[in-house]
């Protein structure tokens, strides 16, 4: 029976690449696939695209492309699985990434490789256009006004799925959703219907397992002590060997680092994951509620039991969008007594900032080491005094010039503050925020430019 | 039964979405889970990070995977804005599941 070799070469935009190069060179894989966008990385590369037309797109396409595109088509000639790509690193600029791709094929010395990019996602013309509309967070788009920068609608497999009939080597995307970019090759090699609601719940299953790349493999798991993986320097990413019914065997290659067991796959299952039997995509409502992980051998574990239902009739749409600035400000305290003079310094802070007429809309000073990550009741549960502790003061402004005061006034303690204050740092960011909403679907088309072959 | 710190029994991660976090909580072992189950109700969770929830505590929900031996709790509101937004070290609120694990079961 045919099966399909999927990897996974990156689960966010700076992840690490070697583990990608040894999938591309050691997993005897169809299809390599790099997961590069947050929430906010389309809006912040829309601002990059503003300053420069051939840009927006991920800051290390070039490199991973250098890096794997040798492998790419490889086992064709060979009659062996043939290589392909299929990434979102396109961004706020999939045509511009497609020619950069091309131009490193060029550069390379590898001809005829077909590379396709995916647009369609960009919906900003078409919310500008109705601008009464209203996001999850309760402003309307007119409302936004000129901080408006970006924004996007999610897709789904559709778009990838045409250019791999039209047999693009390498397939460049804006927004997709992120298990959708792995259920493509799935629906293409396989055939299924778009309506096959089973099979692609268990195809996006598969998809969302790989989506954070190491993720699944050990990463983000190790508590030593609790809970051990090898080799975490040596990280390695997944691959998912599936069949046409969606049945699918995750594992990694032989000889990198980390570990794959039932109790990884189950921690990758449910992340970002809120109703398990509802898991909502562009291409189907998948339900993983009745999904159960079985051991093959060692680092190899079988996903069986995803279902699915009817698709939304909305797509999801990222709005992002100006903010204010955040200012900050850091300094540290240690030894005997550094707890309460942290807390001083605090104290000194708030009451500066008050003084001095800083205009802000909110403020947060915490501690680290005792109380920013999780408040002062359970940060109050640590059995002594911590050595040392570090002030942290930070501050929403609309203005950038009042921001910029906040670190200010965290450095003053040098020289006016409690005794003892080293290692201060300050800042200052704009802020682009994320909100969503929802549109038809059928207001949204995904189309697939086709770069010449070289 | 005797009272454990629930990292003794469980192993947890956390994701984000908005200003909304969920925290997973799978046993170790899957005779556990029913265990898990009668504890760790969606107030238990919501009391143990009042300070952090507010007004929000009330809006707590759970979720049950009893195939992998897991819960899965959904937190909406207790990452204050968002990732883009929020003014916390941890704006995503990864290091929430952890916080959890020290809870009493």
């Amino acid at each position: 029976m045919k099966t399909l070799r999927i990897g996974s070469g990156a689960g966010y935009s700076g992840d690490r690449i070697e583990p990608a190069v040894e999938l591309a060179e050691k997993g005897d894989l169809d299809y390599l696939v790099f997961e590069c966008l947050a929430e906010r990385t389309i809006a912040l590369a829309q601002q990059a695209r503003l300053s420069d037309p051939e840009a927006g797109f991920d800051p290390l396409l070039s490199e991973r492309m250098r890096r794997v595109l040798p492998f790419v088509g490889r086992g064709r000639e060979v009659g062996q699985r043939r290589l392909r790509l299929i990434s979102n690193m396109g961004a706020a600029n999939p045509l511009a990434a497609a020619r950069e791709v091309r131009r490193i094929a060029v550069e390379l010395g590898l001809h005829g490789l077909k590379v396709a990019a995916v647009t369609g996602d960009d919906v900003l013309a078409i919310l500008k256009a109705s601008p009464e509309q209203m996001l999850d967070n309760g402003a309307t788009i007119a409302s936004l006004g000129d901080r408006l920068i970006s924004a996007n609608a999610y897709l789904g497999a559709e778009g990838i799925v045409e250019a791999l009939e039209a047999d693009a080597d390498v397939v460049i995307t804006g927004r997709v959703a992120d298990p959708s970019l792995f259920l493509a090759p799935q629906l293409f090699e396989f055939g299924w219907a778009a309506d096959d609601w089973t099979r692609l719940g268990r195809g996006t299953l598969i998809g969302h397992l790989l989506e954070c790349a190491g993720q699944i493999t050990g990463g983000y798991f190790a508590d030593p002590g609790v809970k051990e993986v090898p080799n975490l320097a040596r990280l390695g990413f997944p691959l998912a060997e599936v069949d046409a019914e969606g049945r699918a065997v995750i594992s990694k290659v032989d000889g990198s680092g980390g570990r794959i067991n039932t109790a990884t796959c189950t921690e990758q299952m449910i992340y970002e994951v809120h109703d398990p039997a509802a898991y909502l995509t562009p291409d189907v409502t998948a339900d993983f509620s009745g999904v159960s992980f079985h051991p093959v051998a060692t680092d190899e574990v079988r996903a069986e039991g995803a279902d699915g239902r009817s698709r939304p009739g909305t797509l999801k749409v990222s709005v992002g969008y100006l903010d204010g600035w955040i200012g900050e400000g850091q300094i540290s305290y240690g030894g005997p007594g550094a707890l309460a003079r942290a807390q001083l310094a605090r104290n000194v802070v708030l009451e500066r900032l008050q003084l001095t007429g800083v205009a802000f809309d909110d403020v947060r000073a915490e501690l680290i080491g005792v109380d920013a990550l999780h408040g002062g009741a359970l940060g109050s549960r640590a059995a002594a005094e911590p050595w040392e502790v570090r002030l942290r003061v930070a501050a929403r402004c609309s203005d950038k010039a009042e921001a910029v005061r906040i670190g200010n006034e965290v450095e003053t303690l040098y020289t006016n503050g409690p005794y003892g204050g080293g290692g201060a740092t300050k800042g200052v960011r704009q802020v682009v925020a994320v909100a969503s909403l929802l549109m038809p679907r059928d207001a949204i088309k995904a189309q697939v430019h086709l770069e010449d072959a070289s | 039964m005797s009272t454990v710190k629930l990292r003794e029994l469980a192993h947890s991660r956390t994701g984000d979405k908005g200003d909304t976090s969920n925290i997973s909580v799978i046993a170790f072992k899957s005779e556990d889970y029913p265990r898990l189950v009668h504890a760790l109700t969606a107030e238990r969770v919501a009391e143990h990070f009042a300070e952090l929830l507010g007004d929000d505590a009330l809006r707590v929900l759970r979720y049950e995977l009893p195939k992998v031996g897991a819960l899965n709790f959904v937190l909406p509101g207790i990452l204050k804005g968002g990732v883009t937004r929020s003014l916390a070290l941890d704006a995503h609120g990864k290091a929430l599941g952890a916080a959890l694990l020290d809870i009493d079961v």
